[in-house]
């Protein structure tokens, strides 16, 4: 090893050391803002380090790339906070992309020189990077509703999926054995591109917690598998990291729905033959001034919130009522379920943009205890996380799914646009129980006039 | 467990290694560092709340963009303007968004997480 190289490594060392330290900052609020900026300064030594490797011999190219990556990355860091999963999205499909364009580059620069063990690394980087990047893209369409949100189903997908990961196994394979044929792998990205696609286009939007954090897994393990190519631990570490961590997610994601990894990538929600609960009687509607009166005279409210708050850009407005409550004596709470939303703690950063202080901000199973000393607990833009039938009714399609237990607070005030059924199409017997209230129409419109009235009170 | 099965993979193909392959050494010291990785990632990300799993995982598509450092060195190689250097540039743009973007958006999230006192101290100005 040369001077510089030692360098080089030892930059990579502090990189890696700082990433961890990074990520082991995000376990408190408080210290997590001063880890990431460490972590960022780990990458910046990286990536100065890697300016000075011996066999770089022009600049030109990594110049213009780090020049339009910025000039992308930065607005794109700007977007506002209810774009969160559809950025997220993206973000995992370019770094997929990346790691999937250095493996291609360097089988065009190597060729079938590279021997079994880099061959085999750098077909799985490949391959389940290109699954990624489409993947990703089709998750970011319809989370920007480009797309339809509803799963696309068709007769025989099973088959046809089965059809094509075969058919990218079998490329996969083949290439190993002959590393030569250029067709092989070719042949294996167009299978992994088309069927990142399939993978995707089957999954509910009510599902993308678990989708957008299986992805963020491929990728990083796909940057991991870049790490073996390259031989450079750096690349291992932190692909390792990023996998496991979306990899960990995943699985909260789906306890959080009762439903394992496979029945949420292939059982096409919905689709299941469940007995919904015969529901019987009528929602009663209940008026503004009455809301509010219970809201004035309450000592403790809780504050479900679900995706309708943020197609509604409700969480100012709900602040706003918070506050206004909490100035006259009244104890307010906001009850989060994990699967709440889009991503992973997508109602958080909402409430947190809103000025929410973290504090009260409360997990599913902190808030459960306290529900039934609840006066009224207000569900905004909330269905299934709060739907009694999946504690209540092993025959529901969300049977065992642990919910956000409203019903058991004295009062329960609903929040909704419309009679309609939610995301998963199911009936929700908690908008029928004598206890619930409903207040119809746009959860911002009502949340404001809400505010207004009970400064009336 | 996909991942344990292509370190199997690697290892039955390792054996008709020849040309600029792996030497075995650096293959077992690599994968010392997945495994070692890999327990260190479980237990410190396990740690982290369901309140800042947004962050989290904007923060680790951050770091991921360290591939960004392979881009470059391919992007680099040549002074002439081949396929492989477009493909490296595009993959340093690829990477370079999400580490700039990432880390800044990581940031403004975690900004917005704040105690209680600090927000009545900033209602009252």
């Amino acid at each position: 090893m040369t001077g510089s190289s030692y360098i080089l490594e030892a930059t990579y060392l502090l990189a890696s050391i700082l990433f961890v330290m990074g990520l082991k900052s995000l376990s408190h609020p408080d210290t997590a803002r001063r880890g990431m900026i460490m972590a960022a300064a780990g990458m910046a030594a990286a990536v100065l380090g890697t300016l000075f490797h011996p066999g770089i011999e022009s600049y030109l190219w990594i110049l213009i790339g780090l020049a339009v990556g910025s000039a992308i990355g930065i607005p794109m860091a700007m977007v506002p906070m209810t774009a969160m999963p559809q950025r997220t999205a993206l973000s995992h499909a370019f770094g997929a992309l990346a790691a999937s364009l250095v493996g291609v580059a360097e089988y065009t620069i190597h060729g079938s020189s590279m021997g079994g063990v880099k061959t085999g690394a750098l077909g799985f980087e490949v391959m389940l990077g290109s699954l990624t990047t489409t993947g990703s893209l089709i998750a970011a369409a319809k989370l920007q509703e480009l797309m339809r949100g509803t799963p696309i189903q068709f007769k025989g997908q099973h088959f046809v999926n089965l059809l094509i990961a075969v058919g990218m196994l079998g490329c996969y394979v083949g290439w190993l054995i002959h590393p030569e044929a250029a067709g092989l792998f070719y042949g294996m990205i167009g299978c992994a591109l088309l069927f990142g696609v399939m993978l995707v286009i089957p999954i509910g939007a009510a599902d993308m917690p678990v989708v957008m954090s299986l992805l963020n897994s491929y990728a990083g393990l796909s940057s991991a598998a870049t790490g073996f190519v390259l031989s450079n631990n750096v690349l291992i570490i932190a692909g390792t990291l990023d996998g496991f961590s979306g990899f960990i997610l995943s699985i909260l994601m789906c306890k959080a729905m009762n439903r394992s990894i496979t029945n949420v990538l292939f059982g096409g929600f919905g689709s299941v033959i469940a007995e919904e609960t015969a529901v019987g009687g009528t929602m009663r509607e209940v008026s503004l001034d009455d809301v509010a009166v219970q809201l004035a005279y309450a000592n403790q409210v809780v504050f479900v919130p679900g995706y309708g708050m943020a197609t509604a850009q409700a969480q100012h407005a709900c602040r706003e009522l918070g506050n206004l409550l909490e100035e006259r004596g009244v104890s307010v709470k906001y009850g989060i379920h994990p699967v709440a939303g889009r991503m992973p703690g997508h109602m958080n950063v909402l409430l947190a943009e809103a000025n929410v202080p973290y504090s009260s901000l409360y997990e599913m199973d902190q808030i459960n205890p306290e529900l039934p000393a609840t006066d009224v607990a207000m569900v905004i833009g909330a269905n299934d996380v709060v739907n009694p039938d999946a504690r209540d009714n092993p025959k529901s399609a969300i049977a065992g799914m642990p919910i956000i237990e409203v019903d058991r607070a004295k009062s329960v005030i609903v929040l909704k646009r419309g009679k309609g059924k939610g995301f998963s199409g199911l009936e929700n017997p908690l908008f029928f129980k004598p206890v619930t209230g409903m207040l119809y129409g746009d959860a911002k419109t009502s949340l404001t006039n809400l505010v207004q009235a009970v400064q009336k009170v | 467990m996909s991942s344990a099965i292509m370190i199997g993979l690697f290892v039955v193909f390792s054996q008709q290694s020849e040309g600029t392959a792996l030497n075995p050494a650096v293959l077992i010291a690599s994968l010392y560092v997945f495994a070692l990785a890999a327990f260190l990632g479980y237990q410190v990300i396990s740690r982290v709340p369901p309140l800042l799993h947004t962050p989290l995982m904007s923060a680790t598509n951050a770091i991921s963009g360290i591939s960004l450092i392979g881009s470059i060195v391919i992007a680099g190689r040549s002074k002439h303007l081949d396929l492989t250097t477009i493909l490296g540039c595009v993959a340093v743009t690829s990477a370079m968004i999400n580490v700039t973007g990432g880390f800044l958006i990581t940031d403004r999230m975690l900004k917005m997480f704040r105690k209680k006192e600090v927000v009545k101290a900033e209602a009252k100005k």
